[in-house]
């Protein structure tokens, strides 16, 4: 399968990508950083192959349907995102030592899928609840939100370790971008991935009033997006409103990405509509 | 006189705390801490089922709290209610102080706000200030609104803003979250939430309420022609599908095939594939074994359809099916009941479960009758729900989404051109302030100053 050759190829690139960046922050080498950005943006092609004969290859076996179906498809579209939104972040802000905190993120992503025992990477035909133009706007939405997310959260990772330590010159630390860009870097991602997570939210709600009926359940995979949505809507009124900065956003910006990571993983062990993911 | 000051001080005292910004954040935290609770104790289960899994002591305490239907316990309705009034107020609260800045047609720009703005890009021009202004003031027309020229001895100062109305998503925001609640609202007051099993070729008038347990009549009539169920190669199954008929009166008065997301909606009653199941026909073959002759007569049979036994061994109604049946005492699963009556004596009652053929044998008759074939038939779940609040909670979803891109993304800006005559050249001097992101008010002032330069 073409597919699977060209998503194994970007797990392996992905992890090459973030270890250049990591070097080239640490040795402070331009070429390598250079280097860095076109591993990635050939990982990046790669997983877009992959996603596309994935496509492809199901139509072929009879049942076909956008690669965004299970655990495993949406784990490579998570990585998929995480590329796309850093890259542009590079693009923007001319600063590769994010790299070193994003794609590593892509990479874990994409190993955790290939990896796992408890993740299937067969394509698998449709169940009938999976059968709606709604689940690629929910899956494509929820995820780019996800994605922006996981960015902001290497951001703040950042700011907490740079926090405090904005005079000093060279060094691993003083090769960040300056705190005050940082604290305002997390909070265009958190504005960004928070207008996709209300999509995210929305067209599942739509998605689940023309399945079963009604457009909110409070089944665990819903609660805890709306619990990442909380705890977002604070941060952005906290900073917003509040004029909150610095270290207290980015502890609540963890804190949000925890959120999203069980909402995404650990709602899986509870009881609930969307344990469907966690089949095999 | 002194009642009516304190009632007012109290009441300043609630307004204040509705409006303020650190009650929304703990509010948004505590809904989102306490929401924990319900994805980790199952919601809504038997009562014998939590008693096992907690203990007799703590699920009375949990039950006190109502952990076991959180979501709509007492105090979490409290926590939602006052998030509510708090989105109201602040709104309402922000709307009245910024009224001037909000409700605003022709706005008036003053010189002395743009003096210390750190955005600012300055060129120098050689045309005279007079010329500038037409070629800038026509430019500026067509970028922004509210333009407005003001002339000095030495210049001019042009003004413009585009995006006032964008100060109003923030509001369309809170609008949407205020709609989804009495959205919410309006579908459990005049809503309802249901479900009926419908053998294949039945029909049901009834549904039954989720949340009671309560029967509740249609308007209609559901009848079901027609269940199927497919399945992949991998066995996991493809598509439900339910031929339904409503029938008002007896007379059909819609009919769609459903599935699985593509319900029939009706007079607001929408029904939905939910699940299915199977069901003994309504018709079996039967085998009549006479004792004396040994002879097997076998017939098809309907329920209700009455036969003579050949050899004058009696006449036999297949009078009904019966789930879970007994046979003096023991319970013998799903079973056909028939009424044989021998000639000249009196009827008597027998049970023909399906799961034992040759069952009959035992009550020692002069004529054994066994259930040789049976059919089985389908039946579909199907959920059956009426939410008028729908529509209002959908618009809310649209606002929120328009408004979140709004709040986020754009902002209403300002810019200043000003120019004066400093000997043989014109200085110019763009900037510019915006509401928020103004890193991008910085590249705007400068392709601004950038496309005036160009002008010709």
């Amino acid at each position: 399968m073409t597919s699977s050759l060209l998503l194994s190829a970007t797990t392996f690139i992905y992890g090459l990508a973030g270890f250049i960046y990591v070097f080239a922050w640490v040795f402070r080498k331009t070429s390598s950083g250079r280097l860095a950005t076109w591993v990635a943006i050939v990982g990046w092609a790669a997983n877009t192959a992959g996603m596309a004969f994935r496509w492809v290859e199901s139509y072929q076996m009879g049942f076909g349907h956008a690669p965004l179906s299970n655990l495993y498809e949406s784990l490579i579209f998570f990585a998929w995102t995480i590329i796309v939104i850093y890259l542009y972040i590079e693009w923007r802000y001319g600063n590769r030592v994010i790299g070193a905190f994003s794609a590593p993120l892509a990479f874990l992503a994409m190993a955790y899928a290939s990896l796992s025992p408890n993740i299937s990477d067969k394509i698998q035909p449709l169940i009938p609840a999976l059968k709606s133009n709604w689940l690629i706007a929910h899956v494509i939405t929820c995820f780019i939100g996800y994605g922006a997310f996981a960015v902001a959260c290497g951001v703040s990772a950042m700011y907490l370790l740079k926090s405090g330590r904005d005079a000093e010159e060279g060094g691993l630390i003083g090769r960040f971008p300056p705190t005050p860009v940082l604290d305002e870097l997390t909070h265009q991602l958190v504005m960004f991935g928070f207008l996709f997570l209300s999509a995210g939210i929305i067209t599942g709600a739509v998605w689940a009033n023309s399945a079963w009926g009604r457009y909110w359940g409070w089944d665990p995979k819903e609660t805890w997006s709306l619990i990442t949505w909380f705890i977002y809507a604070a941060l952005l009124h906290a900073r917003m409103m509040r004029g909150w900065r610095g270290r207290r956003i980015a502890y609540l910006n963890l804190m949000g990405f925890a959120a999203v990571l069980f909402t995404y993983f650990g709602v899986n062990l509870l009881p609930g509509l969307h344990s469907y993911q966690s089949m095999q | 006189m002194s009642v009516q000051t304190t009632s007012n001080g109290f009441l300043d005292a609630i307004w204040k705390l509705l409006a303020s910004i650190r009650l929304t954040i703990v509010l948004l935290l505590s809904l989102a801490a306490t929401s924990i609770i319900g994805t980790l104790i199952p919601q809504n289960s038997e009562p014998a089922a939590y008693v096992a899994a907690f203990g007799e002591t703590v699920f009375r305490f949990f039950s006190v709290l109502g952990l076991f239907d959180m979501y709509h316990s007492w105090w979490f309705q409290i926590l939602i209610v006052l998030l509510a009034a708090n989105i109201i107020v602040c709104s309402a609260d922000r709307i009245s102080l910024q009224r001037n800045l909000l409700f605003v047609r022709k706005p008036r720009f003053q010189a002395g706000r743009f003096q210390n703005l750190p955005n600012r890009v300055e060129f120098e021009d050689e045309r005279p200030a007079e010329v500038l202004r037409g070629l800038y003031e026509s430019y500026l027309s067509r970028k922004a609104r509210a333009v407005q020229a003001d002339a000095d001895d030495a210049g001019f100062s042009l003004f413009g803003e585009t995006g006032r109305w964008t100060r109003f998503g923030v509001y369309t925001v809170h609008l949407s979250v205020v709609l989804l609640l009495i959205g919410g609202l309006i579908g459990s007051i005049f809503g309802f939430d249901g479900f009926a099993t419908v053998p294949e070729g039945e029909t049901v008038q009834q549904v039954t309420l989720r949340n009671s347990g309560e029967r509740l009549r249609l308007p209609f009539a559901i009848r079901c022609d027609d269940f199927e169920v497919s399945f992949y190669e991998t066995g996991a199954p493809k598509e439900f599908r339910s031929s339904l008929t409503l029938l008002e009166d007896g007379r059909p008065v819609a009919q769609k095939d459903i599935i699985v997301n593509d319900p029939l909606r009706y007079q607001g009653i929408s029904i939905f594939q939910s699940s299915y199941g199977s069901l003994p026909a309504r018709e079996a073959v039967l085998s009549f074994t006479s004792r004396s002759t040994g002879m097997v007569y076998t017939k098809d049979m309907k329920i209700g359809a009455e036969i003579a036994i050949p050899e004058n061994l009696g006449t036999f109604v297949l009078t009904d099916i019966r789930h879970n049946a007994q046979f003096r005492g023991h319970p013998v699963g799903d079973a056909f009941i028939g009424r044989l009556t021998p000639p000249g004596g009196s009827p008597e009652e027998v049970v023909l479960p399906m799961r034992f053929p040759t069952f009959d044998r035992m009550r020692r008759g002069d004529v054994v009758i066994a259930v040789d074939q049976f059919k089985e038939r389908h039946y579909t779940g199907l959920q059956v729900n009426k939410d008028p609040g729908v529509d209002v909670v959908y618009i809310g979803f649209i606002l929120m989404i328009v408004g979140c891109y709004v709040t986020f993304f754009r902002s209403h800006q300002q810019v200043c051109i000003q120019a004066s005559r400093r000997g043989s050249v014109t200085r110019v001097t763009v900037c510019g302030t915006a509401n928020k992101n103004k890193a991008a008010m910085e590249r705007r002032i400068q392709r601004l100053s950038a496309a005036l330069k160009q002008l010709k």
